[in-house]
């Protein structure tokens, strides 16, 4: 043995496996209505009234069984967004992304969206949204390309 | 049932990046210390350490399997060895239940990272649920600007407030010879710094990647008298969990922290907070989240952090200096980072801080955070 530095090995490991995960009987209503009818589906609770989007199967609150879809106008209230001015490998869109958690009209959470058509030093919390979405769709939160400004 | 848990020994490493060393060597380094400083070994027969308690990330391991790596490495295999996939203080708070049920006496508890094997973001970008936040391309680093952005919108917390923060704790890390970003950045370099998730500027986030470990030994009362004569006392412990779902919480009100926090000071019968705690650990993975947990933390009234650090409240010669090991944001790496929270109090109850130390202290409250914009939370209280 010697001091004399030896530069150490290192080896790539990689993850093997993709994975097939189902969305479940709510996720799949929830998409396929997006992709086939361009709506945006809630969920209430039985229980507390309360609207869920994106749904769940029970009330994270009350934990009954929901079952009562409420169609919403897409339209609705941004209560915070942020622009990620960084580039990674499992982003859909090119930097700067603005991504935003808006509130639809008549639900009571907020739902993930990108926020278009709009300049990021414009965006306000606030500010009134509605979804554009895509012309192909696949059953995938990504049909709704993108939220612009509305009234 | 035993009667109070007794911190006997801790252990840090340096944290800096250990690409040239095996995370095998960082564990034996930090558990031969432990077991140095109190004489113990791994023991069979209740005259030594009776369990291992692992804190790590699996992604982390480069990838997946990281915990099959500490039992065999550190001669511990073949014994009870419980795994925590969440932030490490949470880690302390179970290794101190299995003393508390009764159930083993000694314990040691380790958390460990390697932040340099790999994309913090792409692991991050996992821990959002896989049908509609890892799928729109969020990570814990978005999360934390829309939570910032909330936050600074609710409750007027300005960018000034928050880079006050960076300096506060950049200025106390000098004292820490264990971390690498201690500087004299100033608020106006914080607010020159590049944005990287608005309104949160590079300089506002945890340095970014950082690798160490820590451990520590619990014991039950009267093994802790024995083994030290300087038992640090946990005397309350909480912890929460909130939805994963962004949009199900208000992100400007940290209602799981709250929730932990009361937890913890119920048992330790801790009724104010701000006036019978000495000095508080706090997991300042950004910024902005210092005064926000401080909030949540009872530290102040709910949007009022951003007055606790103008006021130097929380500075080093103030009522309640929080972070005086320089905090996350001198860079400790996630996971290790509630539990070197936990271990920065032991050293200051013990006296044992050095130009850190907070003169007198004999409470202190570490905290530790996981999950996207701080889903889930523990707080532990301590005395000497
Ligand atoms: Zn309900």
């Amino acid at each position: 043995m010697t001091d004399k530095a030896v530069k150490p090995v290192v080896i790539e490991a990689d993850s093997i496996s993709t994975f097939q995960v189902t969305v479940g009987a709510t996720g799949t209503k929830f998409l396929v209505e997006i992709r086939d009818n361009k709506r945006i589906m809630g969920i209430k609770c039985s229980s507390c009234g309360k609207v869920y989007v994106p749904p769940r199967s029970h009330c994270p609150t009350c934990c009954v069984k929901m079952s009562e879809w409420v169609e919403l106008s897409g339209k609705g209230t941004l209560t915070t967004y942020t622009v990620v001015r960084y580039k990674e490998p499992y982003q859909p869109k090119e930097p700067p992304i603005i991504y935003g958690v808006i509130q639809l009209d008549g639900a009571d959470t907020g739902i993930y969206g990108i926020l278009g058509e709009v300049e990021p030093d414009k965006v306000k919390i606030g500010m009134r949204f509605e979804p554009v979405f895509k012309d192909e769709r696949e059953g995938s939160l990504l049909d709704i390309d993108h939220f612009r400004p509305s009234s | 049932m035993a009667d109070r848990v007794g911190i006997v020994a801790v252990a840090q490493t340096k944290f800096d990046q250990k690409r040239e060393e095996h995370l095998t060597e960082t564990l034996v380094h930090v558990t031969k210390d432990v077991m140095g400083q109190t004489g113990l070994e791994f023991k069979d027969d209740g005259t030594g350490i009776d369990s291992t308690v692992v804190a790590s990330q699996d992604y982390f391991g480069g990838p997946g399997g990281i915990h099959m790596h500490y039992a065999y490495t550190v001669g511990a295999y073949r014994r009870p060895d419980e795994r925590v996939e969440e932030d490490g203080a949470f880690a302390v708070a179970y290794g101190a239940m299995q003393i508390l049920s009764g159930h083993h006496d000694v314990v040691l508890v380790v958390g460990h990272i390697k932040e340099s094997v790999c994309s913090k973001n792409q692991v991050e970008n996992l821990g959002l649920d896989h049908i509609y936040g890892r799928k729109i391309g969020l990570d814990f680093v978005a999360a934390a600007g829309m939570q910032a952005m909330r936050y600074q919108h609710k409750y007027g917390i300005t960018p000034e407030q928050c880079a006050k923060v960076v300096v506060k704790n950049r200025t106390n890390g000098k004292n820490n010879p264990l971390v690498m970003y201690a500087n004299g950045i100033t608020v106006e370099d914080v607010l020159k710094s590049e944005m990287v998730a608005d309104p949160i500027r590079v300089q506002e986030a945890k340095p970014v990647p950082v690798d160490g470990a820590v451990a520590m030994i619990l014991a039950c009362e009267d093994k802790a008298k024995k083994l030290t004569n300087k038992p640090v006392w946990i005397t309350g412990m909480g912890m929460c969990y909130d939805h994963h779902e962004l949009g199900y919480r208000d992100l400007a009100d940290c209602d799981s922290l709250v929730s932990a926090a009361q937890m913890a000071y119920k048992m330790a019968g801790i009724k104010e907070p701000a006036k019978e705690l000495n000095l508080a650990e706090v997991s300042d993975h950004y910024a902005y989240q210092e005064l926000l947990w401080s909030e949540g933390l009872g530290l102040c009234g709910k949007g009022e952090g951003g007055k606790l650090i103008d006021k130097g409240t929380t500075s080093m010669g103030g009522e309640l200096p929080v972070n005086p090991s320089g905090g996350l944001l001198c860079g400790v790496p996630l996971i290790v980072a509630g539990m070197q929270r936990v271990a920065e109090c032991v050293l200051q109850l013990r006296g044992e801080a050095g130009g850190r130390q907070v003169s007198g202290a004999k409470t202190a409250l570490a905290h530790g955070v996981e999950g996207p914009a701080g889903q889930l939370h523990c707080v532990i209280t301590l005395e000497k």
